[in-house]
């Protein structure tokens, strides 16, 4: 009898890494999850709550916190974990999803390019930032 | 004795008439008492006798008549039809090659299971008597005995639909099984392959599993005790 079922690649054949990549991912993704809870909450609570809220914020604003290295590490933290946590998660997703793997790859250099633009461009402007720039 | 009619709808493949799978249906008299099992049997020996489907024990000890049914795995031999409404879907579980009707092919799992290596690792010379163990050194991995090997679990498992290098849940079972057995030595050597990329770390903690699994196992809770002993693992 002939057996018509699809050929499976052998399972498991892949050449094995001996890093622990996947499990220092999984451990940044509840680490970084936990401080977010602070620093993104506690940011919503100040640009959007407090003080009358968003209206008044404005570059002077914007200036009168960032005088501060407190606030500038916050942000620069903020800036640094969300970017990275949400890039991993996606990177989880597309491997959870993308069936081809040349979908893939493509849309993970996608991910990577952006994340990596993002994170350059708001690095920059937070050690940067000048507030008498016009 | 009261017989009622449920009709059965049935997922049907055969490669060599049809390249595609269809849907057919059967009305099926059955009993208070009656499984799906027995149902199935009632389409195989009076309606139409090319159904596809393994059981073996019929008792839910030997894990062969794992399906879908409703859309979640359950063992046919040990679901109740009272229990399943009117109209009952049928399915061969997913993620494994369907050869026909509702017979998969296992290969796939089974290179899973084997390959975290499902036999004990010891060092030194034999024991003239047995492996003693403790009675809480026994009870420590006694959940992930229970295993049947049914695959209900790893073919619920949605990163296994999508991705057959997945060991799955029920090679991490097997694997929880002898990692924490004190008599084994092969702990190391099962976490490092458990630690690939393909391994323990792909678990997205959905709870398929547990909920497939007709031995009750706690299997998403052994993945994460295997994703805890790595993590604190010295080395």
């Amino acid at each position: 009898m002939t057996t018509t079922s699809p050929q499976l690649e052998a399972p498991r054949s892949r050449s094995r890494s001996r890093t622990s990549f996947e499990m220092y991912s999984w451990i940044f993704m509840r680490m970084s999850g936990l401080l977010l809870v602070v620093l993104v909450l506690g940011h919503l609570l100040i640009m959007n709550v407090l003080d009358g809220g968003v209206q008044r914020v404005n570059w002077g604003f914007v200036a009168g916190r960032w005088a501060s290295p407190f606030w500038r590490t916050w942000d620069l933290m903020q800036l640094w974990l969300a970017e990275l946590h949400g890039t991993n998660g996606l990177r989880t997703v597309i491997n959870d999803y993308a069936v081809r793997d040349s979908t893939r790859f493509w849309l993970k250099m996608l991910l990577y390019t952006s994340a990596f633009l993002v994170l350059v461009l708001g690095t920059l402007v937070i050690f940067t930032f000048d507030p008498n720039m016009k | 004795m009261h017989q009622r009619l449920v009709t059965l709808k049935i997922r049907r493949y055969d490669p060599e008439t049809d390249p595609d799978a269809y849907w057919q249906s059967f009305e099926v008299p059955v009993e208070k008492g009656d499984r799906l099992l027995d149902a199935l049997h009632y389409v195989k020996w009076y309606l139409d006798g090319s159904l596809t489907f393994r059981r073996s024990c019929a008792h839910g000890v030997c894990g062969s008549d794992a399906m879908r049914v409703n859309g979640v795995n359950r063992l046919a031999c040990k679901v109740l039809v009272k229990d399943l409404g009117e109209e009952i879907t049928v399915e061969p579980i997913k993620g494994l090659p369907t050869m026909k009707d509702l017979l998969v092919d296992m290969e796939p799992f089974f290179d899973a299971f084997r390959s975290i290596k499902p036999f004990l690792i010891t060092s030194g010379n034999e024991p003239t008597r047995e492996r003693l163990q403790s009675a809480a050194d026994r009870a420590r991995y006694d959940d992930t005995t229970k295993c049947i090997m049914c695959a209900a679990c790893t073919t619920s498992c949605p990163v296994f639909w999508n991705d057959d290098q997945y060991f799955g849940p029920q090679a991490i079972v097997m694997a929880h099984r002898f990692i924490f057995d004190s008599r084994d030595e092969g702990a190391d050597e099962r976490l490092e392959i458990l630690n690939d990329k393909e391994g323990v770390w792909r678990c997205r903690t959905t709870f398929n599993c547990t909920d497939a699994c007709p031995r009750g196992i706690e299997v998403t809770k052994a993945i994460q005790e295997v994703k805890r002993a790595l993590i604190f693992r010295r080395s």
